[in-house]
C-alpha cells in the first residue's frame, strides 16, 4: 500500500523490539468475539489510476455550474475564485497543519485567522468576529443560543424570510434547551410581523437581508424597537458579497451578524465545506459568550508581536459541560481561502464585484420580466430575486434542466407545500449576457 | 538580546501602518526577520483601500434596486496586488508546522499523510462545482458518491444507517445524542436524562450531552486507565439515558469490558454512544456494531486522511443502530427503484421520525470525496493494515521510550502511547517545557495535559504513515531530551523554543487583555482628521 511505509522486515523488527510475536498480540484487549479474522466485504486496494477513473466517471454524471447557464442560489453562490486562492490554500504548511495548539510554530494559521477576524468585523460593521464556524446555518443557530445566554431570556423571534434551512438548524440546536423559537409567516414577512412579536421576554430577533426571496431590509426601525425592549438583533446574510454594496448590519443596529462566507474564496462544493461568519459588538457580555475559536494578539518572550488562540475558558476542552458550545473545530482552511480572496479584492475590488453582481441581476430581471407568464416579485434585491410563474416552479426547473439550463431554486423546495409557483433566481458576475438570453428564451419555452 | 532576535516592538506596528495609510505604500520588511524566517506585517499594515489584486470589468453604473440601502461609509478593507498577496501568504505559511514537514504526533488528533490524489479528486468540477440545490437529475453522480461513502462507512462499522450531514466530529456527537434523545422521547422515556461520561472523555462529550438536554455524570477511571466497572454499575438506573464512551479511549487503551458495558447500558434501558475519534486504531479489524454501539461519529480527517487545514473543516458522519436509525436527521440520499438516487429533504417526506436538520444542505461533500478516494485507494486489505500499523507504531514508541520516560499505564496501547511527567520529577522541567524543547529539535510536540486524568500527560500518536527509520529518529530525540532534563540541563527547556519563528508566546496576556482584531492606529485617525 503506497501510503504505508513499512516493509514486512520493518514490521518484524518492530514487533521484536516491542517483545511480542505477532500483531495479533497487540489486539488482545479486544474481546475475542469482536475480533475479525478475515477482510471486511469491500473492494480491495486500487491503484491511483483506477481510483481516478472511477471517481471521474462519477463526477461526469453531474452537470457542473460552469458547464451550463447557471442561476441557482438560495444560500450558495457561484462566483469566480482567483487561481491564487486555491494555490495558496494547497500550500502544504496551510493544508496539512492541525489546530494551532503550539502557537510558536503555527503563526501562519494564527495570523491569518487574526486577519480573517478583522476582515469579517469590518465587512459586517461589527467590532469583533470569531475564527469561523462550520457554515452560515450553524452560525445562525449558535447566535440564537448566545443571545439567550446574554439576555437570560428564552424567546427568539425569527423572520419567516430567513433561509428555512437556517431556521431548521436553529430549531434543532435549540430543541432541548429553554430557548423557544417563534417564526413569523414568510409571506408577506415584512418586519412588522417580527416587530409585533417583540416583548419583554424576547432574547433576540433574527432577520436575514437580503432574505431568502432576495429582498433587502432596513434594520434600523426593528433594531430601535428591539433594543427598547432589551432584545438583541441578529442579522443574517447568505451572500457575503452583498456587503460590498449594501449597508452593513452593524451600521443598522444589529448586535450580532452571522452569515455564510462561501461566496468569497470557497467554491460550491455541493453544500460544504463552507465557512460561517460570526461577528458581534464589542460588549464584554458578548465576547465571553461567543461560540467557537478566537485568535488574539500577544507578545513572545522577546517582546515581538505574535498570535495565539485565546479566551479558551469559554470552550469545551476547559469548561466541558458548562461550555458556550460543544464546537471543537472550525473552518480554518475555508477561512484562509476567504481571507486570501478578500485580500486580493480589497475594498476597491469588493465594491466593484458587488456592483457587477447587482447590475447582472438587474439585467436578468429586465430580461425575464419580458417573458410571458413571469412576474418579478421583488422591489429590492442584490443579486437574487423571486419570480412568480404561471406554473409550478419545480416542474419549470426540471424542464429547464432538460434543455441544459440550471434555472434557480423552486421556493417550494425550501417551503414544502407552499409558494408552488415561486422561483428564486440568482445572478453573479459569472453570468454573461448570452447566459441571460439563453435563460430567458428557455424559460419562455417551458412556460 | 542580540540584533537578530530583537524583533520589532509591537508599538511600531502603529507607526508603520500610519505610514502606509498616509502614503498608500506598504511597509518594507521589518526588523525581526531571521534569515529566511521573514517577519510579516498584517495586511492592514501593508495594503491600501485603492489596491486590488483582481481584474474586474468596470461596472456600468446603471440604476440600482437597493431600496436606498446602499452602503454609505468606507468598509476599511485593504487590498494587495496579486504578487504581494502571494508573498504575504507564502511567507506566513512558512511559519507553520505541518504533517508534510514532519512527524505531528498529536495524540487523539491523528495527523497522518494527506495524499494529493484526494485533493485532485475533490477538485473535479463534477464534485467541486455543483450546487446543493441543483435539480436532483443533474447531480446523480454526487448523490452516488454520498451513497458509496455511506456504504463503506456502514460496512466498516457493521451499522445499518449513517447520517452524513454532521459537519465535524462534535457535530456528529450532537447528531448521535439527538437521535438517542429522540428515541427516548418517542418511547415515552422522559425520565431518562442522565448521561454517563468517563472522566477521560473529550470535552466535547459533556458539552454535547448538555446541548441535548441531558445532565452529565462522570465515571472515574480504574488503575488500568479504563472505565471503573464497579463505579459504572453503581451509576446505572432508570434515569440513565446512555453512556458516551471513547473506544479506543483517550488514554490510548482499548476498553476490555466494552461488551459488558454495552450489555449493561442496554439492560438498564439506555443507549451506547461511542466517540469514534480513534476509529483508525481498529478500522478493518473491529466493527463497532459488533461491540454493541448505538451511535458513533467518524472524524473523516482522522481515519480517512482529509486534511485538517489548520483547524478545519472537519466532517463527522454518524452511524446509527436499528433503534436510532428512524430518527436520523434530514436530508439524506436514497436509492430509487430504477437505480438512481434521490434526496429526502423534508421531515414530512422522511419514512421515520427525524430529529430535525443539522445544517443547511447535505454535509461536507469536499470531505466525502477525499475520504472515499482514500478508502478506495486502501481497500479493505489496506484499511486493515492501517489499524495494524497505527497500533504497531504506537507500541514501538512506548516500548522504546519507557526506560527513560514514564508510561501512565502498563500493557499494550492502541494507536497512541500515553506518558506522564513522573520522569521529570525534581528536574524543574514541566510537560510544557518538554514540549517546547521538542520544537527546537524540529518536531511538533505531542498532545499535552490530556487526558486530564493523568498528571502532566503526554499523548503521542505517530499514526500509520510514519516509517520505522523516522520513528527511530524521533525516539532518539525524545530519549536525549529526557536524559538532558534528568541531567539538570534545565535552561535548555525553559528557554525553548529558540529556533521557532517566535519565542514562547504569552498566552496569559492574550486572555487578560484580549486583542481580537487589528484596529487603525491612533496616529492614523488623527492624521485623517
Amino acid at each position: 500500500m503506497r501510503y504505508l511505509p513499512h516493509t514486512d522486515t520493518d514490521r518484524k523488527a518492530m514487533l521484536d523490539a516491542i517483545g511480542v510475536a505477532s500483531i495479533d498480540d497487540l489486539f488482545t484487549d479486544v474481546p475475542e468475539a469482536a475480533r475479525l479474522d478475515g477482510l471486511i466485504d469491500l473492494p480491495t486496494r486500487q491503484t491511483e489510476l483506477q481510483v481516478e477513473r472511477t471517481l471521474s466517471a462519477m463526477a461526469s454524471r453531474n452537470i457542473a455550474a460552469s458547464h451550463a447557464p447557471f442561476f441557482v442560489g438560495a444560500g450558495a453562490y457561484k462566483h469566480h475564485v482567483p487561481a491564487t486562492v486555491d494555490h495558496l490554500i494547497q500550500r502544504s504548511e496551510f493544508l496539512t497543519a492541525y489546530t494551532p495548539y503550539q502557537p510558536e510554530i503555527s503563526q501562519g494559521t494564527l495570523q491569518t485567522l487574526f486577519e480573517f477576524q478583522t476582515q469579517v468585523a469590518l465587512l459586517t460593521g461589527m467590532d469583533v468576529a470569531n475564527a469561523s464556524m462550520y457554515d452560515g446555518s450553524t452560525a445562525c443557530a449558535e447566535a440564537v443560543m448566545m443571545a439567550a445566554r446574554v439576555t437570560r431570556r428564552n424567546k427568539a423571534v425569527m423572520a419567516g424570510s430567513v433561509h428555512p434551512h437556517y431556521v431548521e438548524a436553529s430549531r434543532t440546536l435549540a430543541k432541548y434547551s429553554d430557548v423557544e423559537i417563534t417564526v413569523t409567516d414568510a409571506a408577506p414577512a415584512d418586519l412588522d410581523a417580527v416587530i409585533a412579536e417583540i416583548d419583554d421576554t424576547t432574547s433576540c430577533v433574527v432577520i436575514q437581508t437580503p432574505d431568502i426571496f432576495g429582498r433587502l431590509h432596513d434594520l434600523r426601525e426593528v433594531s430601535r424597537i428591539a433594543h427598547e425592549k432589551g432584545a438583541l438583533v441578529i442579522a443574517v446574510f447568505t451572500e457575503a458579497v452583498s456587503l460590498g454594496l449594501v449597508e452593513a448590519p452593524g451600521h443598522m443596529g444589529a448586535d450580532i451578524a452571522v452569515g455564510e462566507g462561501q461566496s468569497i474564496g470557497v467554491g460550491l462544493n455541493f453544500g460544504g465545506p463552507y465557512v460561517g461568519l460570526f461577528a458581534c459588538k464589542d460588549d464584554r457580555r458578548f465576547i465571553r459568550q461567543m461560540p467557537g475559536r478566537l485568535a488574539g494578539e500577544t507578545v513572545d518572550a522577546d517582546g515581538r508581536r505574535g498570535f495565539v488562540l485565546t479566551l479558551s475558558t469559554r470552550e469545551q476542552h476547559i469548561r466541558r459541560d458548562k461550555a458556550t458550545s460543544n464546537i471543537c473545530t472550525n473552518s480554518g482552511l475555508c477561512a484562509l481561502a476567504w481571507t486570501i480572496h478578500m485580500t486580493l479584492l480589497g475594498e476597491k475590488g469588493l465594491t466593484t464585484l458587488a456592483r457587477l453582481n447587482h447590475e447582472t441581476a438587474c439585467e436578468l430581471a429586465d430580461a425575464l420580466s419580458g417573458v410571458p407568464g413571469v412576474e418579478i416579485v421583488n422591489e429590492t434585491f442584490f443579486n437574487e430575486f423571486t419570480l412568480l410563474l404561471s406554473r409550478p416552479a419545480a416542474d419549470v426547473v426540471d424542464d429547464l434542466a432538460k434543455v441544459g439550463v440550471l434555472g434557480g431554486v423552486p421556493a417550494s423546495r425550501l417551503y414544502p407545500g407552499r409558494f408552488e409557483n415561486y422561483l428564486i433566481v440568482a445572478a453573479t458576475e459569472t453570468n454573461t449576457p448570452e447566459d441571460i438570453a439563453v435563460f430567458a428564451k428557455a424559460l419562455a419555452g417551458v412556460l | 538580546m542580540g540584533m537578530n532576535t530583537q524583533g520589532r516592538p509591537t508599538r511600531m506596528a502603529a507607526t508603520i501602518a500610519a505610514d502606509n495609510m498616509a502614503t498608500g505604500g506598504y511597509a518594507d520588511t521589518i526588523s525581526g526577520s531571521r534569515g529566511l524566517d521573514q517577519a510579516e506585517p498584517l495586511i492592514f499594515e501593508r495594503g491600501g483601500l485603492d489596491r486590488c489584486g483582481v481584474d474586474l470589468p468596470e461596472p456600468k453604473g446603471s440604476a440600482t434596486r437597493l431600496g436606498g440601502l446602499e452602503r454609505k461609509a468606507e468598509i476599511g478593507l485593504p487590498g494587495l496586488a496579486e504578487p504581494e498577496t502571494m508573498r504575504h501568504y507564502v511567507r506566513l505559511s512558512r511559519k507553520n508546522y505541518a504533517i508534510d514537514l514532519g512527524l505531528y504526533p498529536l495524540g487523539s488528533c491523528t495527523m497522518k499523510h494527506n495524499p494529493r490524489l484526494n485533493e485532485k479528486m475533490a477538485r473535479l468540477p463534477g464534485f467541486a462545482d455543483v450546487h446543493p440545490l441543483q435539480p436532483v437529475a443533474t447531480v446523480q453522480g454526487a448523490y452516488q458518491l454520498m451513497g458509496e461513502l455511506a456504504h463503506w462507512l456502514m460496512t466498516l462499522t457493521n451499522m445499518p444507517a449513517v447520517a452524513m450531514s454532521p459537519k465535524a466530529g462534535a457535530h456528529g456527537e450532537f447528531c448521535g445524542m439527538m437521535a438517542i434523545r429522540a428515541k427516548l422521547d418517542a418511547d415515552g422515556e422522559t425520565g431518562r436524562r442522565r448521561v454517563l461520561v468517563p472522566e477521560s472523555a473529550h470535552g466535547t462529550n459533556p458539552a454535547t450531552a448538555v446541548q441535548c438536554g441531558f445532565t452529565v455524570d462522570e465515571i472515574p477511571a480504574d488503575k488500568t486507565g479504563r472505565v471503573d466497572m464497579e463505579a459504572f454499575k453503581a451509576k446505572l438506573g432508570d434515569d440513565v439515558a446512555g453512556i458516551m464512551l471513547t473506544n479506543p479511549n483517550t488514554c490510548g487503551l482499548f476498553e476490555r469490558d466494552i461488551r459488558e458495558i454495552a450489555d449493561l447500558i442496554h439492560e438498564a434501558g439506555g443507549y451506547f454512544y461511542c466517540d469514534g475519534a480513534n476509529f483508525n486504531a481498529i478500522v478493518g479489524r473491529v466493527r463497532p456494531g459488533d461491540l454493541g454501539v448505538d451511535a458513533m461519529h467518524i472524524n473523516l480527517h482522522k481515519t480517512f486522511s482529509t486534511p485538517h487545514g489548520g483547524g478545519g473543516p472537519g466532517s463527522g458522519p454518524t452511524v446509527l443502530s436499528e433503534a436510532l436509525a428512524p430518527h436520523a436527521p434530514v436530508p439524506y440520499v436514497v436509492q430509487t427503484e430504477k437505480g438512481g438516487w434521490d434526496l429526502v429533504e423534508n421531515m414530512d417526506d422522511a419514512e421515520g421520525d427525524p430529529f430535525g436538520r443539522m445544517a443547511a444542505f447535505h454535509g461536507q461533500m469536499g470531505m466525502f470525496t477525499r475520504a472515499l478516494t482514500y478508502m478506495m485507494s486502501h481497500g479493505s486489505d489496506g484499511l486493515r493494515q492501517v489499524a495494524e500499523d497505527a497500533v504497531l507504531n504506537a507500541n514501538y514508541i512506548q516500548a522504546r521510550l519507557k526506560h527513560v520516560m514514564t508510561t501512565a499505564y502498563d500493557g499494550t496501547c492502541m494507536h497512541e502511547a500515553l506518558f506522564d511527567d513522573r520522569f521529570l520529577k525534581d528536574t524543574g522541567v514541566t510537560t510544557l517545557d518538554f514540549a517546547k524543547a521538542m520544537i527546537d529539535e524540529g518536531y511538533h510536540p505531542m498532545t499535552m495535559y490530556f487526558p486530564l486524568v493523568v498528571h502532566g500527560a503526554m499523548l503521542i500518536e505517530p499514526t500509520e504513515t510514519e516509517s520505522m527509520s523516522g520513528l527511530d529518529r524521533f525516539i532518539e530525540v525524545l530519549e536525549a531530551l529526557a536524559l538532558a532534563a534528568k541531567a539538570g540541563d534545565k535552561d535548555r527547556f525553559l528557554a525553548a523554543p529558540v529556533h521557532a519563528p517566535t519565542t514562547r508566546l504569552d498566552e496569559t496576556r492574550a486572555a487578560r487583555q484580549p486583542v481580537l482584531r487589528w484596529t487603525p492606529p491612533v496616529e492614523t485617525v488623527e492624521a485623517a482628521e
